[in-house]
């Protein structure tokens, strides 16, 4: 368990990681939020200006830091940051020094097998593609073992489809590896793809932390639903892709179609995403529309939230909507009211998540 | 001119780990106190070398504690001898072993450094095994600008060295004595060999920082 409270500039973050169990956390927010600050303190490259406890260590307390050499971390930076003089295979060693030059080598192998960089041990880190180097990045970070590896904007750098196939095994990597990681990001598909657990950081403070689904679906306050945005996030399974291109999905006993940016598309397990403003709500059946996903349902709650009201309906999943005053009045809209809630399929997002939740 | 090669050379072998050691811990640094350090690396650059040399000269002489204990230990007095130009020279030249240094180190990615620390290497271990690699072209011009300094350096080797022929004389003073003596032939011969000494090195050194990276590679 690390303590970590962080003072700098704007900055004041206190939060608490659990990095016994191998569960990825993410720091998710703006630019400007204090993300990278906390995760950067946390490694030791800055000064906390408060206080770092990792168990019983004390790892600064303003006066005594321990340097970042002794905090056994592992940290991916958002540009490879690969040592230019030395092959791939020297870069991963570089952190094994303690080890016999045999052991360092297979060490060295082994993690970038991991990573699926086995074939790139001979060659020069300036030959190596964006995708290729940050994933000798990864097995530069992960092959001494650390006790977590800390991941800053590992992904951002890249070009879209690189970004998208990394991603999908970035969880697979971290859960083979069985080592807990602290990932920050910008990017709400990299959370929901990887992360156990958010923590919403706004401003230099702590929003709200809990699940993916928890957080991107109930902010609560509207600060935190401003940085995330109100969405519906629910776990489905991937069944299908149909000949135009959609994804189908199944939510629960429904079925609906969506689009997903991973290419190949992932099966199996993923989170669907719906944003409340992109839901159309209408209590005519018959009402043709041109959205693909037409779900019945009932009103369980409606709030008034200023401008718009949020009115939540259980579709056989709990979706929420965003709709005017106006359209609440003329529609009825109460709970108990029946409803048929309208999303176009673009705006239904898979997002693909391998493998199990780690907890 | 066999004193000024020699003169050179061994300030060059000696200025550069110092100067590496102290540009790394300057760049580090983030003590108040390092402006200073900083500001009298870089006095010999604004100083009037005559200046230097009377200090120098002073707590070299057989009246300041140094020169006496260097004398009591060894016999000999380190004023006006080739190891009393040296030391003059080591500081004199420390900025132009430095300075380079010191931009080199500034412009390289600051994240290797930071990932070489995280993966558990000292500092010491990333200066050598990271930094320094890296930095080869900045770590090329700290010594061939070392090396030139110190071979057209005057009024330091003056004032400390005394101008003994085949002790202390080194070209840039002989120059001087040519025209002491109105031996306009020599002075003009030796002027022009050092003239042409300092155009080749200076151009050979612009022309490897150009095509930085392909000296990098090659090095």
């Amino acid at each position: 368990m690390i303590e970590l409270r962080v003072r700098r500039h704007t900055v004041d973050v206190g939060i608490s990681l659990d990095l016994d169990r191998p569960t990825v956390t993410a720091l998710f927010g703006p630019s400007g939020s204090g993300k990278t600050t906390v995760l950067r303190a946390l490694a030791g490259l800055d000064d906390s200006g408060g206080g770092v406890l990792c168990g019983d260590d004390v790892w600064d307390d303003g006066r005594v830091i321990v340097p970042a050499r002794r905090r056994g971390l592992g940290y991916v930076f958002q540009d490879p940051a690969l040592f230019p003089h030395l092959d791939v295979r020297r870069n991963v060693e570089h952190g094994l020094h303690a080890l016999s030059r045999g052991e360092r080598r297979s060490r060295a192998m082994e993690a970038l097998a991991l990573v699926g960089a086995g074939g790139l041990a001979d060659r020069r880190v300036t030959t190596l593609s964006g995708g290729e180097a940050q994933r000798v990045a990864l097995a530069r970070a992960l092959a001494p073992r650390p006790r977590a590896v800390l991941l800053d904007e590992p992904l951002s750098a890249l070009d879209t489809p690189t970004r998208t196939a990394l991603r999908a095994e970035l969880r697979e990597v971290l859960t083979a590896a069985a080592v807990p990681a602290v990932l920050v990001t910008h990017d709400r598909a990299e959370v929901l793809a990887l992360a156990d657990e958010v923590v919403l950081l706004d401003g230099g403070r702590v929003l709200q932390r809990g699940t993916p689904v928890d957080v991107f679906s109930r902010p609560g306050t509207p600060e935190a639903a401003a940085v995330v945005g109100v969405e519906t996030v629910v776990p489905g399974i991937v069944v299908g892709r149909t000949v135009d291109g959609l994804v189908e999905v199944r939510v629960g006993d429904r079925r609906l179609l969506g689009t997903t940016t991973d290419d190949p598309p992932g099966s199996g397990e993923a989170l669907v995403c719906i944003r409340a403003e992109d839901v159309h709500l209408a209590t005519d059946r018959a009402a043709q529309a041109s959205a693909r996903n037409q779900l019945p349902g009932t009103v369980t709650s409606v709030r008034d939230e200023g401008v718009l009201v949020r009115v939540d309906v259980d579709c056989g999943f709990a979706l929420a909507a965003y709709v005017t005053r106006g359209s609440a009045l003329d529609l009825h809209l109460a709970p108990g009211r029946p409803v048929t809630a309208n999303v176009k399929a673009p705006h239904v997002h898979v997002v693909p998540r391998a493998g199990q939740p780690s907890r | 001119m066999w004193l000024s090669a020699r003169l050179s050379a061994a300030t060059t072998v000696l200025l550069l780990p110092i100067g590496v050691l102290l540009a790394w811990w300057l760049s580090r640094t983030r003590r108040r106190w390092a402006v200073v350090v900083e500001a009298f690396v870089a006095l010999p650059l604004v100083l009037p070398p005559t200046v230097l040399g009377y200090y120098v000269l002073v707590s070299l002489g057989s009246r300041s504690p140094l020169g006496r204990a260097w004398q009591d230990l060894t016999g000999s007095t380190l004023a006006f001898s080739f190891k009393g130009l040296l030391i003059a020279s080591l500081l004199y030249s420390l900025p132009f072993a430095v300075q380079p240094l010191l931009a080199a180190f500034a412009g390289m990615d600051r994240r290797l450094v930071e990932a070489s620390a995280v993966l558990g290497r000292s500092p010491l271990s990333t200066l050598w095994r990271v930094v320094l690699p890296v930095c080869k072209a900045g770590l090329a011009s700290a010594a061939v600008l070392t090396f030139a300094h110190t071979v057209g350096e005057f009024g330091v080797v003056l004032m400390v060295g005394g101008n003994i022929p085949g002790r202390t004389r080194t070209v840039s003073v002989s120059i001087y004595d040519s025209v002491q003596v109105l031996d306009d032939a020599a002075a003009a011969r030796t002027s022009l060999a050092l003239l042409a000494f300092s155009l080749v090195v200076l151009t050979t050194l612009y022309a490897l920082r150009r095509n930085g990276s392909a000296f990098r590679m090659d090095l």
